[in-house]
Parts: C-alpha cells; structure tokens; sequence
C-alpha cells in the first residue's frame, strides 16, 4: 500500500529545504525545454517560410510540350537492321502549344487528386521603352485562380490581381523591369512579340517574388490578352500548372501524364531536389540540438539528486527504520525528480513561448522577401506538447536511478557506520 | 505471560572481509511488559542481533517471532509494517529529520501506517510529546533542538504506533548523565505505567541494573 500524501509531502518537504539545488535543477530543465521550444519555432517558421516562398509558386506538376528532336530519325525508320548516323538533327518545327490542352485540363480536373490545372500562355518578349528593348517572358494565366491555388497575391506589391482580370490589355510587371523602365502603376508599357506585333499594355501592378531574375524578367496578364498578343486561337495553352491535393503523389502522376500523352511533366521534386535535401538537413540539425539540450538538463537533475541521496543517507536510513518500504523510499525520490520536472518544463514552455514571441515581433526585412516583416516563428502546440513530455521522462528516468539506490540502501549499515 | 519476542536458533555470519561466526544459537524471548537489557563487551553482537530482532537485518539463520508470528522469510515490504506497527526504535544518535518539525517527526510513522486521520495523528502525537514534557518544542524544526530533546523525541516517535515492543540501541550512549538519567526515567515508567516492552542494548551498567532483566551476551552467545 502506498500512502502518497505523505510521500509527496517528505518529497516536498526535501525540496523546500534545498531550495537552491532544485531551483538550479528546475532551471536546468527550463532553460533545456525553453531553447528546445524556441529553437523549433525557430527554425520550423523559417522552414515554413522558405518552404511557401518555393513551394507556393511551384505547380506540384508542371506539363508543356518541350522542344526536342525527334526520338526516331525517318532514316532508322528505313534500315532498322543498319547502323546508321545522322549528324546535326534539329528539331521538328511545330507548335510550342500543347495538343488539346482543354479536354486535357477538364481531365486533369476530374481526377480526385487533382486540386487544381490552370492553364497558362508563356511566351518571349520585349518590353519597349522609346529605343530599348529589353527580353523578358510573359505569362497568360487566370488570375483569380492563380491567387486561390498558388498564393499569387502574396506577391503582389502594389495593384491588385482583381484588376488585372477587369482591365483589359492589363500587365502586372515584375518589379525589377518596372525599375529599369522607370514605370508604375497606371503607366502603359509597349510590349513586342517576337512576330514583330507591338501592343501597349496598362500596368495595373508590381509583384517582387523576391528571386532578382524572376522580378527582372517575368511579367503576367491573362491568357486571353496574351493569346490576342501573340495571334492566337482560344485553345492555345502552352503550360499547365496542377496542384495537387497529396504532394507525395506528384512523382507517380506526373509519369503517367508523360506516358498517356507525349508531353513533358516535371514534378516538384524532382524540379527541387535540392531544396527537399536542405529542409531535411535543418529540421535533423534543429532536432538534435533540441535533444542534446534536453539530455544535458536530465544530467543536470541526476546529479543533483544524486547528490541529494548522498546527503539524505541518515534520513533514507531513518525512514526505513521506522516502517517506510525500500519502494517508499524510491516514490519519495522519483516524485521529487517529476516535481522539477513539472515545474521547470512549465516555466521552460513559458520562457519559450515568451522568447519565440519575442523573435516573432523582431523586425525582419529583406528585399528578398516583401511580405515579411518580422522573423518567421511557428506556433505548433505540438511542439509545446513534445517539450513537456520530453521534460517529464528525462526527469523521470533521471530521477530512477538515483532513486532505485536509495530503494537499496541498508539501514542497518547506515546506522551501525555512524 | 505473553511472549511478544522470540527466536529459535538465530546463527549469523559476516561473510567480508573474513567469514566469521557472530551470533551462535540464540534463543531468547521478551515477555509482555518486561524491560528487558543486553549487555556485553563490544563486538559480542548484541547490536547485531538487535537489528535481527527489529527486522532490518534478513540475513541470518533460524527463526524469529513477534507476537507469535513468524517473520523470518517475510518479504521487505510486510517487513516494513511490521516495523511501522510493532516495533518502535530508539539509536544512540539522535535520528531524527532534521528538515522537519519536532511534531512532523513524531507523526510520520503514523501517516505512514495511516490507520488514524490526519487529526488524530496529530493529536496523538502532541499527547506522545506532552507526556514527555517537551510539547513547547512541537512546532520547532529538528535540526534546531539540543541533545537530550532529540532522544526525547525520538521516543515519541517510536512510541506514535503504540508498538509492540521498543528496541533501543544504546539510546542513553551519547547523552550527558543528566539526560541519560533522564530517558532510563523515561523508559521505567513506560514499561511500569503502561506496560511496555522494552528491549534495550546498552553498555552502561547502572541503567541495566535499573531494567527487569539482564541479558548478558559474548562471543557471539546468551550466557545469562
């Protein structure tokens, strides 16, 4: 039978004699859980951010018809048994659209892992100001879509995407070339195909993606101004973007779509391999400093009540004598490891919290990044959950061993060694 | 009369540094109400065979009763409440914790049994130290108490379960001959007014003379 009013109470009586070692203890534990909060808010915000700069703006799978030679010479097709050299193959002149690309879209829409296709019309251009001419690439697309599935907003500086939809023969110009040209809002920019066909367009917003040779180069307007521009029919669609709702299923998909309809589908990953790796190797950096945080404060509790049962021997001894059970005695111990626990992994989720909102309110600004203003700092409960269970058992098993000696302690050698 | 202790054949050794022989065939009984001594030179293993009677010390050969029933063989956890019900315990230091009050200290086993509320405890407890004239130091912590007091309190304590049989281990050996007096007092009226049995080793012979029985021991036997 265990009387747990009074082994709290010896337990407590113990830890408020010492007050010193169990606030050195606690503090040990807080400042472990407060850095292990604030560090993965940290660096999972940061993570989160740089994640939406990428992933936001990349389609989960990307179709458009590449252009590349053909897998086949009509030679080869002549002498299948010959070995046969063709020098200087070109590729075949055709369109750059892609070959029914609506029923492909509406296909694409029906599927159940498809959130979304939008079609786009991407082309080369000049933006003209009085002799210069600079190269840059112009993109047709839908915008209210675009905001609704791709963040297209976020992006938006001054203007709106609503009046690029509203406005015909509207443009939203990168930021970089609306710099160069010395342009604004409301000022007309001369845009020349490569057919030659010149067409002012209305500026109706700047975007900063944050990324210099996107915001140099790329502008939007909608498809339906670009297919004009370019003298095209309203089937014309040379990319598809699909978002899709389980980015995991990108790989699998986008090779299918290859297969079924000779066209070229690059999946996210696969487009962004490297920043798969550099995500990875953060959160394995942020977890493993977290841990050894937490394992230095268990250590730091261990000592001390190790200590701690070094000095109570007289008392273990006493205890024992007068009718406490070896397992008593251990609870008294295990339960005064879990109360610092408690206490200094609360106080550390306080600090943390306290601390990462600190960093959440710091400025933070970046050309790079126009929508951000302060540091990026994710504010996951789970993590605050991780922290106080890690807390608990690093103080338990911390608070085991020392208190399983003290379970073993023979009281008669105490009290005869005196 | 009631017998409260006994053993039948207790045999012990000390195994380290050398294999020794200390205690050899000991059959011995405490009687209800008897104050009963173990004397004997040092060495001779009365307080080993005291902390065999108090069921701390499992490792030994033969057998031992309290109240009649056999305890050798028990498990440490049944021998703990033996020890919280039966037997209250008296050092020659004054073991008391020293992070706690004198009134805290006197309860503890108590709560630990917790056969009573926490009030009657707590009354109990005051009575224990009023009985023997140190109630003004009740709310004191332990650590702030002279000698003569913490051997009084340790009393208390070992009296709080109404135990079957006090064990003392030399309680008068480190107390100045006034508080020495004092606790022998203490312990005759105990076993006089309410029939306490009291085992008690000591080395002084004039508290001996004063106790109902002297059992004298050496090498390791009772030879009287």
């Amino acid at each position: 039978m265990i009387n747990w009013q009074v082994i709290l109470s010896i337990a407590k009586t113990h830890l408020v004699s010492k007050r010193k070692q169990t606030i050195t203890a606690g503090l040990g534990v807080t400042f472990g859980i407060g850095a292990y909060i604030t560090l993965v808010c940290f660096m999972t915000g940061l993570n989160g951010m740089l994640d939406s700069l990428i992933l936001d703006q990349t389609p989960h799978i990307h179709i458009f018809n590449e252009i590349e030679p053909s897998q086949v010479q009509p030679l080869e097709q002549k002498f299948k048994e010959a070995l046969t050299q063709v020098h200087s193959v070109r590729p075949k002149q055709r369109k750059k659209n892609i070959h029914n690309a609506f029923p492909l879209i509406q296909n694409l829409t029906n599927n159940s892992d498809v959130m979304a296709a939008l079609p786009q019309v991407n082309t080369q251009i000049f933006y003209v100001s009085g002799a210069i001419e600079l190269g840059g690439n112009l993109t047709g697309m839908l915008p209210n879509e675009e905001v609704t599935y791709f963040n297209f907003d976020k992006y938006i500086i001054s203007g709106t995407s609503q009046a690029l939809e509203n406005i015909p023969n509207s443009i939203l110009l990168g930021v970089g070339i609306a710099e160069k040209m010395s342009l604004s809002v409301g000022d007309r920019v001369q845009i020349s195909t490569a057919n030659g066909t010149v067409q002012p367009l209305k500026i109706v917003g700047l975007f900063q993606s944050g990324i210099a040779e996107i915001d140099n180069v790329f502008s939007f307007s909608t498809v339906k101004t670009v297919q004009q521009l370019l003298g095209e029919p309203k089937s014309y669609i040379t990319d598809i973007n699909v978002k899709l709702f389980d980015m995991e299923k990108a790989f699998t998909l986008s090779r299918k779509l290859e297969k079924q309809h000779n066209l070229k589908a690059i999946d996210i990953k696969t487009a962004n391999a490297q920043f798969e790796t550099g995500t990875t190797i953060r959160n394995l950096i942020t977890y493993s400093v977290s841990i050894t945080l937490l394992i230095v404060a268990g250590f730091g509790i261990y000592n001390i009540l190790n200590m701690l049962i070094y000095e109570k021997m007289n008392d273990i001894a006493i205890l024992k004598a007068t009718g406490f059970s070896g397992r008593d005695v251990q609870y008294i111990f295990m339960s005064q490891a879990i109360i610092i626990g408690i206490l200094g992994g609360c106080l550390g989720l306080v600090l943390g919290f306290l601390l990462s909102l600190a960093i959440d309110n710091t400025p933070f600004d970046t050309q790079a990044l126009p929508t951000i203003t302060t540091y990026p700092v994710n504010h996951d409960p789970v993590f605050y959950i991780i922290g106080i269970v890690f807390a608990l058992i690093a103080t338990f098993f911390a608070g085991y061993l020392p208190a399983r000696k003290a379970r073993k302690i023979d009281p008669v050698q105490i009290i005869r060694g005196q | 009369m009631e017998t409260v202790l006994h053993t039948k054949n207790i045999d012990k050794y000390f195994r380290n540094p050398v294999p020794f022989h200390v205690l050899k065939n000991i059959n011995l009984s405490v009687k209800k109400g008897e104050f009963a001594s173990i004397m004997g030179k040092s060495g001779c293993g009365k307080s080993t065979l005291l902390y065999i009677l108090s069921t701390m010390d499992r490792d030994y050969e033969g057998e031992l009763f309290i109240n009649e029933d056999l305890i050798t063989g028990q498990d440490g956890d049944t021998l703990s409440r033996i020890r919280n019900e039966h037997i209250g315990f008296v050092f020659q230091f004054h073991y008391l914790l020293s992070e706690f009050t004198v009134l805290e200290n006197v309860m503890l086993p108590a709560k630990k049994l917790a056969r009573k509320s926490y009030e009657e405890i707590t009354h109990d407890a005051m009575e224990k130290l009023r009985m023997l004239n140190i109630d003004h130091l009740a709310t004191k912590r332990a650590s702030r108490v002279s000698g003569g007091e913490k051997q009084r309190i340790a009393i208390a304590r070992a009296l709080i379960n109404d135990p079957t049989i006090i064990m003392g281990d030399e309680p008068t050996g480190n107390l100045d001959s006034y508080n020495a007096d004092n606790v022998l007092d203490i312990f005759r009226q105990l076993s006089d007014e309410q029939g306490l049995s009291l085992l008690i080793v000591t080395h002084d012979t004039e508290f001996a003379s004063k106790t109902d029985r002297i059992i004298t021991m050496s090498d390791g036997r009772i030879i009287s």
